[in-house]
């Protein structure tokens, strides 16, 4: 993996930040972003990297700001459908989950 | 990730030695592959990841494999070699410059970058290039490019590049085949070098070169010719 995401966030955290990281662990379909990709989210809002085109962060962003909080790793799945908690869809009709935990 | 985690992890990466952060998905417990104990099932799915440098699932647990990053041997400290680093940086490739001509390979006009003084087979012999290395030749001289290739062609790099037209290519496969390289070693040279994007400037060349490697490594239709 090319991009140094881990390193970037753990900087934020060695700054004294809270972190939290999503990581894409499984896709079906025509997601944008392989497994391993990786986004990283401070408390302060610095984002770096990503886990699709851009469809999904701003809703990543929100449950890795709890997750930072409470330290509960947490596996979302988006694109299922529409019973599914997580709303937002992909537009390219591709399918995934993200796992989210706290950095250090 | 437990901040021992994330510091063994980080220490790994900057090692340069392959890990595979394994996570259990249902409650975020995590382990280092091999530097951690696994159960045989998930060993052997954490070693294929790595040898596939892909992430994989497996019972449950996400095994995202950390290898060192890819390398580039450049032969020849020239202009479109220079264009190459910046765009090799950013794909992710850890960069060699080689270049017995100590006007050519100085550190004004590669900052930054691994500068190798020797000849390019003493180089190769110590850098030994393996399935992560692509290797592309510029300089156009037989002297430096022919030991280089020889040297390459008895490696397992994913590719093999040599800068020049289908002509000056012709007689470097004739020199090669002297040295012994069959017709199958020889076909993996990639010349001339880099995708047909009709190539002009130095950075366009370099970027047709970067292309190429990309497709190579990644199984495109555009990789074979």
């Amino acid at each position: 993996m090319s991009e140094d995401i881990l390193s970037v966030a753990a900087g934020w955290r060695d700054a004294g930040e809270a972190v939290a990281i999503a990581t894409v662990v499984e896709t079906w379909g025509s997601s944008p972003r392989p497994p391993g990709s990786r986004f990283a989210v401070s408390e302060s809002g610095r984002m770096a990297g990503s886990v699709s085109g851009g469809c999904i962060e701003g809703a990543v962003a929100d449950v890795a700001r709890r997750t930072m909080q409470d330290g509960k790793p947490q596996l979302l799945d988006f694109g299922i459908s529409d019973e599914m908690a997580w709303e937002v869809g992909l537009a390219c009709g591709g399918k995934l989950k993200v796992f989210v935990e706290k950095l250090g | 990730m437990t901040p021992e985690t994330l510091s063994r992890l980080q220490a790994a990466i900057e090692a340069k030695t392959p890990v595979a952060l394994c996570t259990r998905l249902s409650d975020g417990a995590q382990l280092l592959f091999p530097e951690d104990e696994a159960e045989p099932g998930l060993a052997t799915a954490a070693e294929a990841a790595l040898a596939a440098d892909k992430a994989a699932n497996h019972e449950g647990w996400f095994i995202h494999p950390h290898n060192p990053p890819l390398r580039l041997f450049i032969v020849g400290a020239v202009h479109a070699g220079q264009a190459i680093l910046p765009m090799a940086a950013a794909l992710g490739y850890a960069v060699t410059v080689i270049d017995p001509r100590s006007a050519f390979a100085t550190e004004e006009r590669l900052p930054g970058v691994d500068i190798n003084h020797e000849w390019p087979d003493d180089a190769m012999a110590q850098l030994k290039p393996d399935t992560r290395t692509a290797i592309v030749t510029l300089t156009h001289d037989p002297k430096i490019d022919d030991p280089a290739l020889d040297a390459a062609l008895r490696s397992q790099a994913f590719y093999i590049g040599a800068l020049g037209s289908t002509r000056t290519h012709a007689k470097r496969v004739a020199r090669l085949q002297e040295m012994g390289h069959g017709e199958d070693a020889v076909a993996r040279i990639h010349a001339p070098v880099g995708l047909d994007i009709r190539a002009v400037t130095a950075p366009e060349i370099a970027l047709s070169i970067m292309a190429e490697i990309v497709a190579v490594r990644r199984g495109s239709r555009l990789a074979s010719r």
